[in-house]
């Protein structure tokens, strides 16, 4: 009996030849991601190479708790000799860096002190997030554990309508099937093929909300194409074996799907078509996070707003992942177009997001976001109510001052 | 008898309980003291209160969802002994075992119990009875390397034992 992709990087690197669900497997990790604050409590660690440490959640520092984090954190660089560090200037949420700068690599095992580490999934990487005493330990002693799930297999079929995108698909699968916990993803089908390294990587990221254990994306052309030249070692990806075995397939047909919308306090079976909720007034839209602050997002919200202005009454905020989605985003003309239209372009950080130190919402707002969480209170007030869109549903909502269908947006846009 | 047997009053928590119930936005920079008070302020505001050490905690699926906020720190301090839930998030799951609270996924457990019940929780066998009413039934123990981590009080004093960290 065969393993699928994930079930062979596990046994890979917990030195076996074959694992199963229900499994308890020791692992070497390849790769551990941690940001913002050092750990000075850390007397030896296990190897500084296999370490990449960055600032992302609080950047440039917005508290002196920050600063003082921060601080520490160059500390623990010096001390353990850290190469892979990023500091103040080349920063970016740890996620869209790590994919960016060729460190998150497919058949490796990476963790991170962060929640959406899924994200590299998107780079047939087994990648998921840990706590901060288990980051410790892993930084530690170079291992982890995991229990070997039940994977259910993804089929992408057809192609996606225009005003339709891969955060609307995996909301759609959030909204049908709802959460998946202690069980895994793999992603296939010719529906994958058309969607690039951008919309994997959203859809890898909300993974996070549908509490998979990984969500495993294919070594295909599409991410050959994005390694080459970027990958910072040789690596070896994880295929299935023919007869790979799935506890579940789940085929969808990617033009049957309209924009949806996640309502807010929770992702699983939350999400309705965007139909069923237009016209509900916002206070703030936002663009963001390790789900959606990466260049294509820039391209679709500057798209739906050129020429336009945010409606009054409604703030819009667009955060880029990354100093190099920004540079570039810049350099596209992306950032100009959407601050004549009256976005405020920011720094980038996870800032937003998770109320962070800026963009909170007040008591009774509404809020309309392409970023990762829609719980209560999790943007500010606990009285606020957060919908979550695409980025292309949040530009057109952010112009309309309700929430609208990006659909209609792109097509007048299309007819001036 | 096992040396994995926990028996408390029991608090009832429906699904989905996310991590930023147990730590709100505002009390993530907080020091590990201070956390605790603020503890589902936005879903059970003076709950905190309430809870008494050795109280046990019933939720439904998916518990434990959200970011890498270390929420078993946090009901260690509140001093729950147990966390049994219909399902947990990996997450979840991962920060309460690492920070030594006993954990159990098991089904119909919502059902099981009414809120004030008296549960007695067998993590090492999955075992649970409800005293109040006179009825078990039997989760899904986490394998005993799991298990031992939650039996040392957790990764941080294991590192610590080891002489990793201070």
């Amino acid at each position: 009996m065969g393993m699928n992709a994930i079930e062979k990087i596990l046994a890979k690197r917990s030195g076996q030849t074959v694992v199963k669900p229900g499994d308890v497997v020791m692992v070497d990790v390849d790769t551990a991601v941690s940001f913002d604050y050092g750990k000075p409590n850390i007397k030896k660690i296990h190897n500084p190479d296999m370490l990449v440490l960055l600032h992302d959640h609080v950047v440039p520092s917005p508290t002196l708790s920050a600063a003082n984090g921060a601080k520490s954190l160059r500390e623990f660089v010096a001390k353990f000799g850290i190469k892979n560090y990023f500091p103040v200037g080349r920063h970016g949420i740890s996620h869209v860096l790590v994919a960016e700068e060729g460190l998150a690599l497919p058949g490796n095992i990476l963790v991170n002190g962060d929640s959406h580490t899924c994200s590299s999934g998107a780079l047939n990487c087994l990648a998921r997030g840990m706590g901060p005493s288990e980051m410790t330990y892993i930084i530690c002693k170079g291992k982890t554990w995991y229990i070997v799930g039940p994977t259910t297999k993804i089929v992408l079929e057809g192609t996606l309508s225009e005003g339709v995108f891969p955060r609307d698909v995996i909301h759609y699968i959030a909204g049908q099937h709802g959460d998946f916990a202690g069980r895994n993803l793999e992603w296939y089908g010719p529906g994958l093929e058309a969607i690039g390294m951008d919309g994997r990587l959203t859809m890898a990221t909300i993974s996070a909300e549908l509490s998979v254990e990984f969500s495993l994306f294919p070594y295909d052309k599409v991410l050959a194409d994005y390694l080459d030249g970027r990958a910072k070692k040789p690596f070896e990806p994880s295929f299935p074996d023919d007869d790979a075995v799935y506890d579940q397939v789940i085929t969808i047909n990617l033009s049957e799907i309209e924009p949806q919308v996640v309502l807010p306090n929770k992702v699983a079976w939350n999400s309705k078509p965007i139909s069923e909720v237009v016209g509900k007034h916002v206070d703030q839209a936002f663009i963001g996070s390790c789900a959606n602050g990466r260049l294509s997002d820039f391209a679709i919200a500057a798209q739906v707003v050129k020429g336009k202005k945010v409606a009054e009454g409604t703030r819009f905020i667009i955060t880029p992942g990354s100093q190099e989605v920004m540079r570039q985003a810049v350099k596209a003309g992306y950032v100009e177009t959407l601050l004549e239209a009256g976005a405020v372009v920011t720094n980038s950080t996870c800032g937003a997001c998770y109320g962070g130190h800026m963009g909170l919402l007040a008591d009774g707002e509404v809020c309309i976001t392409a970023s990762t969480r829609n719980f209560k209170g999790r943007m500010g007030s606990a009285e606020a109510e957060i919908y979550m869109g695409s980025p292309a549903t949040v530009a057109a909502s952010a112009i309309a001052g309700v929430i609208a269908d990006p659909r209609v947006a792109l097509k007048v846009k299309e007819l001036a | 008898m096992s040396n994995k047997k926990v028996t408390g009053k029991v608090w009832k928590f429906g699904s989905d309980i996310n991590t930023d119930l147990v730590i709100p936005n505002f009390a993530i920079y907080m020091t590990r003291e201070e956390q605790p008070a603020h503890c589902f302020v936005a879903n059970r505001p003076g709950w905190v209160d309430e809870v008494q050490p050795g109280d046990i905690l019933i939720a439904g699926t998916n518990f434990g969802v959200g970011s890498g906020r270390p929420i078993g720190d946090v009901f260690v301090d509140l001093g729950v002994f147990a966390v049994v839930a219909e399902s947990f998030n990996g997450l979840g799951l991962r920060n309460c075992v690492n920070a030594g609270l006993a954990s159990l996924p098991c089904k119909g457990i919502l059902d099981a119990f009414d809120e004030g019940d008296i549960a007695e929780v067998d993590w090492g066998t999955g075992e649970v009875r409800n005293l109040t009413k006179g009825t078990t039934l039997t989760g899904q123990a986490l394998p005993p390397e799991i298990q031992s981590i939650v039996e040392e009080g957790g990764v941080m004093a294991k590192l610590k034992k080891e002489g990793f960290v201070s």
